[in-house]
């Protein structure tokens, strides 16, 4: 069922290197641990040692890389490089496809991601996510919304329902723009709602942590203007792991920017002196827009 | 670049966490009490399914048991052995008997003298009767082809081994003890029994394998009924099935495929494909009797009208996997060959045809088990008669595997019910092998373009 | 000489016009310098005489065979003798089978009735010239055209574009012959079914609630005239189909659902064939097994919880109709739901819910018009499905919604009466084609439905 995602994520690995790449071949050899800082003094998530295998290959190499409380964190990188298999770890999105395994240690709060205590259900009830093309579900923008929160039971009325629903889509920036029309299907909506729609979705069940996977890809300028607004708005309330393919996007949205390169994390730092200063030389190929 | 947002005050951020902290923790909290629920119905769920899929196949192994374990005995059939005394006075013939006069020889009065030799205690009429009812009907035609091979055993005694009644090869093929007649349920009598014991004893019945089933046509004595003209009928049919449908249709999905332009007639073309393949076969049997029977007086009961019709039938199928195998062509060897100047025509017969080919042959070969396990219609055209002789052309009248099972399916006789299920176990097979060469065929020549 | 010699012979004379035709054309190459001086090239040349041959040679065969029998029939009546012509329609028609046994087994000769014999004889010279005169003119035809197509190989004939554009056409009448088919459905229904109507009102046929076709041959029989009130066979029908839903939509829903969601690779790869072999084995088979397996479990069944159930119960037919359409459901809402985006399941899975949750609350809404469609379509097979109901269910027709009593149906009706002994032109037989006209508008509006909800469903994700 989710081998066209294994597939697809697979011939991304394969896809053979570019001659720029190989200049920078060796100093990525060498690399054994992180450049920057991986860890923070408030953190939210933690991973260490984190590798990832599709079947045989090994997509995360040993990452570390911590999350913090009230802070956008951006993910970069050449596609194929990890940043999307490491961000569906974080919630163990990546038990859907099933020749995927994970090893190390990654944790919420202190608790083991993938400990016996947590499960991936309350996990994900935790760390929401949003994906890379809008995905709303068949069904209306209300019911949409209120899905999460139907399912885990978290409200005991129609009203308080009602409530959440609201909320959720004022938070999410979309409330003025459907209140009349709660009803209507939520594919009806334009791409950018859609994708303010499954914000609000995942806002419903009050989270934790959002993960959002290159949300603005499928979108266009103004719409993307409006979803970074509302990432810069959501801060306040949640941490918030970014994954984009827009250096200018992670730029204006994150404090911190981790570069991703091949499966390894290369460096990380805080978003300024990342894309001011890069200190490996992969990053700043990447940033100077040698290769990507 | 813009300037980063990292001027959020303080104060503020502490009192958004105060916040998010309560609903969260409440939000975990309540998840965490509903997960066993949950758990529970996702458990239930899944069971659902593997009820479903497996009484699904628990319903296939049901019925392919029922049915072999029915069909099994039919494939074996139990024979009398009889020392007949070919007496010229008693055959009715003289000591030169012409072909005529072997023709019509009293063969069953020699049998019968035969039994009443074998068990010169019965005298009376009654008993007689009873007597003659243990061998089949068919042990005359059996002697008269012994006779007719070789016409110089006249006066001698021969030993023949000669077909039992149904009812007396149930019994002895159940392996019933027939010391304890009243343990064997049969319309045989105690002393029909008794007699079959003697013959038993000593050594004068025998189950062998059942050739009649293949060798002969319909029968209404079960002994003697095989499936012999309904499997010729069904062959007949099927030929004529294929060589109409699958010229037209294969033409019929190349053209919607590769040439018809988006207009209506097109639109209208595909609409009815699609509505024909799901019309009840038994309205395709309306269109056969009033079309080809009562309008152009085509033979009833002829496998050349069964398979007109069937192959209107099939045609829909073939055309939709047809065109599937089409499509799946890549676009990419059309151009390739248009680029070197072949016309649309060779582009479809020398590079686009022979690659859907396998495709193709497997949707024929599906449509056409569909169309040899097709029944309503060709009842429809008359093809419920009753064939004792085997077909020999296209226009004789006919029956068919299916039909023929049907047929039997309504006779009283007890035997008639192992003939029908091992008729359907014939029919299934002739089914599983044509799926199995189209699965075959599909492993063999998929392409991943 | 049979029509499979003419054939023979028609396709080697085709055959022999290719290689004629192509080495006239390299003929007519040489003296203009080449062939490509031609605007075809040879073997093109050839196929356009030879299908020149056997074109008009074919058409003339086969609209002669079709019209032979009835051309025949008609031209025997004059030596009919009046004796049998009085005794009407019927008693022609089978007085002329009689002749046409005779004389197809060759046994003119036993015929000691003289008018019988001149018959005969008639009707054994007619055939002969008929044959005659077909094998004579199909081959003139044949050899006429062929030669005319023989002088048109010239250097600037596009003989490519004239075999291409036949070939096109030939493809074309392919297509269209299943508007054709169609129309002869409609038409040969329609005309039979008009008729009946003429004789029984149509109002009395829809509405009417009792059902006796059997008329009296004499007169003073008693029910003498049948009735033909056909509601009894349609809530037969409505409650044989019901029950085959009820049956096959859980099973095969919840198949599919499993197979599609949960089931492993090797699971699936054993689970997908049996189900095919469910779908192939044929309804007569089903019908059998209903007959004798299902129907006589299901009557001691009822006998020892003491309920009286019917050797011929509506719930053995249906229940058996249901296990032959659950592969049917099973592999169309296998595709409605595969087709369902993944990534409308990772955002239910995203928000936490559990695999069941995302199945029954976000890919099966997503996939509901895709399975209405399929379950229409199921339906319109339940209703049109004939042996099952003809070997497991009664020809009593009973209005009644109890399914351990016997009840009939349409299709059941339709082959009773047309089987066996018919008289053509009765109401009898002519009520079978209106019983087929309503079954083929009720299945032909189910259908065009259903497909089209599918094809809706099928473009909203593509």
């Amino acid at each position: 069922m989710n081998t066209a995602v294994a597939d697809d994520i697979l011939t991304q690995l394969r896809r053979p290197s570019s001659p720029v790449q190989n200049a920078a071949q060796e100093a990525f050899d060498n690399l054994t641990e992180t450049v920057g800082t991986v860890t923070v003094d408030n953190p939210k998530m933690q991973t260490s040692n984190v590798n990832v295998f599709y079947a045989e290959k090994q997509a995360i190499f040993d990452v570390n890389l911590d999350i913090g409380n009230n802070e956008v964190i951006a993910m970069i990188g050449p596609s194929g490089c990890g940043k999307s298999t490491f961000l569906r770890c974080l919630n163990r999105m990546n038990d859907t496809i099933p020749t995927c395994r994970v090893t190390g240690n990654m944790s919420l709060d202190g608790e083991d991601l993938y400990g016996a205590d947590l499960d991936p259900v309350l996990l994900r009830a935790r760390v929401g996510m949003v994906f890379q093309k809008p995905n709303p579900f068949a069904k209306s923008i209300y019911d949409n919304v209120a899905y999460g929160p139907r399912i885990h039971g978290l409200a005991s009325n129609r009203a308080e329902l009602d409530d959440i629903v609201v909320d959720s889509l004022k938070k999410a920036g979309l409330y003025d723009e459907v209140k009349d029309r709660l009803d209507a299907p939520g594919t009806s909506l334009s791409g950018g709602q859609q994708q303010r729609l499954c914000i609000a979705r995942s806002i419903a069940v009050s989270p934790e942590v959002i993960l959002m996977d290159e949300p603005c890809s499928a979108l266009d300028p103004i719409a993307t203007a409006r979803i970074e607004e509302l990432i810069n708005e959501l801060r306040e309330n949640y941490a918030i792991a970014i994954v984009t393919h827009s250096m200018q996007q992670a730029a204006r949205v994150s404090q911190r920017t981790a570069y991703f390169h091949l499966g390894k994390l290369v460096e990380v730092n805080d978003t300024n002196a990342v894309f001011t200063n890069p200190q490996h030389e992969l990053t700043e190929n990447y940033i100077t827009g040698r290769f990507g | 670049m813009n300037p980063l947002n990292n001027t959020d005050k303080e104060h503020q951020t502490a009192a958004m966490n105060a916040s998010t902290e309560n609903t969260t923790r409440s939000t975990t909290a309540t998840v965490r009490a509903s997960l066993k629920k949950r758990y529970a119905a996702e458990k239930r769920f899944r069971l659902y399914g593997i009820i479903a899929i497996s009484s699904s196949i628990g319903f296939l192994f049901l019925l392919l048991a029922s049915i072999t374990s029915k069909g099994l005995p039919a494939f074996t059939q139990t024979f009398v052995k009889l020392d007949v005394e070919l007496n010229s006075e008693q055959l009715g013939i003289t000591d030169a008997p012409s072909a005529a006069d072997l023709r019509s020889a009293n063969y069953s009065g020699v049998i019968k003298q035969t039994l009443r030799d074998r068990f010169p205690e019965v005298t009376k009429r009654g008993e007689k009767k009873a007597l003659y009812k243990l061998i089949s009907t068919g042990a005359q035609y059996e002697l008269y082809d012994r006779v007719a091979a070789d016409p110089s055993l006249v006066g001698q005694t021969i030993s023949l081994w000669v077909p039992a009644d149904d009812e007396l090869g149930a019994i002895i093929k159940s392996d019933a003890d027939l010391t304890q007649p009243d343990s064997i349920t049969t319309r045989m009598t105690d002393q029909q029994i008794a007699w079959a014991k003697t013959l038993k004893d000593a050594g004068d019945l025998d189950v062998r394998f059942n050739t009649t089933f293949f060798k002969n046509g319909d029968s209404r004595e079960p002994e003697l009924a095989g499936i012999r003209a309904a499997l010729i009928g069904s062959a007949f049919t099927l030929l004529i099935t294929f060589t109409l449908s699958f010229p037209v249709a294969v033409s019929a999905a190349i053209y919607l495929e590769e040439f018809a332009p988006q207009n209506r007639w097109t639109d209208i073309v595909e609409v009815n494909i699609n509505n024909l393949a799901a019309v009840p076969s038994i309205v395709f049997g309306l269109l056969g009797l009033a079309v080809f029977i009562n309008f152009f007086h085509l033979p009833r009961s002829a496998p050349v009208v069964g398979g007109i019709v069937l192959s209107l039938m099939t045609l829909p199928t073939i055309i939709i996997s047809s065109r599937a195998a089409l499509k799946a062509v890549p676009p990419s060897i059309r151009e390739a060959a248009r680029g070197l100047g072949a016309s649309p025509l060779q582009v479809v017969t020398h590079h686009v045809l022979p690659l859907a080919m396998p495709g193709i042959l497997t949707g024929t070969i599906i449509g056409l088990a569909q169309a040899l396990g097709e029944t309503a219609p060709l009842l429809m055209i008359g093809m419920v008669a009753f064939i004792v002789d085997i077909p020999a052309s296209i226009t004789d009248a006919a029956t068919v595997l299916p039909v023929q099972v049907f047929l039997w399916a309504d006779s009283p006789e007890r035997a008639f019910v192992e003939k029908t299920s091992a008729a359907i176990m014939v029919l299934l097979v002739f089914l599983i092998l044509m799926n199995a060469i189209a699965v075959m065929l599909r492993k063999r020549f998929e392409r991943r373009w | 000489m049979s029509a499979t010699h003419l054939l023979l012979i028609t396709f080697g004379l085709a055959v022999a016009s290719f290689l004629y035709g192509r080495m006239q054309a390299f003929s007519v190459a040489k003296s203009h310098g080449g062939v490509s001086a031609m605007h075809s090239l040879p073997s093109h040349y050839g196929m356009m005489v030879a299908l020149w041959c056997a074109l008009p040679a074919l058409a003339v065969i086969i609209g002669w065979k079709l019209l032979e029998p009835m051309v025949v029939s008609n031209l025997l009546n004059t030596a009919i003798p009046q004796v049998v012509l009085d005794g009407g329609e019927r008693a022609v028609e089978l007085y002329k089978n009689d002749l046409s046994n005779l004389v197809n087994n060759d046994r003119i000769a036993s015929i000691d009735n003289p008018e019988k014999l001149i018959a005969a004889e008639r009707l054994a010279s007619l055939r002969s010239t008929s044959s005659m005169a077909l094998v004579v003119l199909a081959l003139v035809i044949a050899v006429m055209s062929a030669t005319f197509a023989l002088k048109r190989i010239k250097p600037h004939f596009r003989a490519r574009h004239t075999v291409e554009r036949i070939i096109q056409f030939f493809l074309v009448s392919c297509a269209s012959l299943a508007i054709l088919t169609t129309l002869g459905i409609v038409l040969s229904v329609l005309f039979e079914a008009i008729r009946f109507f003429q004789q029984v009102g149509i109002l009395e046929f829809i509405t009417g609630t009792k059902w006796s076709p059997q008329t009296a041959i004499r007169a003073d029989q008693v029910g003498s005239s049948g009735s033909f009130g056909a509601v009894p066979l349609f809530l037969g029908t409505l409650l044989i189909s019901f029950i085959a839903m009820i049956v096959a939509v859980p099973f095969g829903l919840m198949s599919a659902i499993y197979l599609a969601e949960y089931a492993s690779r090797p699971v699936r790869n054993i689970a997908k064939p049996l189900l095919e072999i469910l779908a192939g084995i044929p309804t007569v088979v089903y019908g059998f097994f209903a007959a004798l397996t299902v129907a006589p479990a299901l009557r001691s069944l009822g006998g020892s919880l003491g309920l009286s159930v019917s050797s011929e119960s509506a719930l053995a037919a249906g229940a058996v109709m249901g296990i032959m359409i659950i592969p049917f459901v099973s592999s169309l809402s296998d595709d409605v739901i595969t087709a369902v985006p993944q990534t409308m399941r990772d955002g239910s899975y995203g928000l936490g819910s559990t695999k069941s949750e995302t199945i029954r609350k976000v890919v099966i809404p997503a996939a509901l018009p895709g399975i209405v469609g399929g379950i229409l379509l199921a339906v319109s097979r339940a209703i049109g499905e004939t042996m099952i109901v003809v070997m497991a269910a009664g020809l009593a027709a009973n209005m009644t919604a109890n399914p351990l009593e016997a009840v009939t149906t349409v299709t059941v009706q339709i082959v009773t009466l047309l089987t066996g002994d018919q008289e053509f032109d009765s109401a009898k037989t002519l009520a079978a084609f209106a019983l087929g006209l309503m079954l083929f508008i009720v299945t032909l509006c189910l259908n065009i439905i259903a497909l089209r909800v599918v094809r809706k469903y099928r473009e909203q994700y593509e």
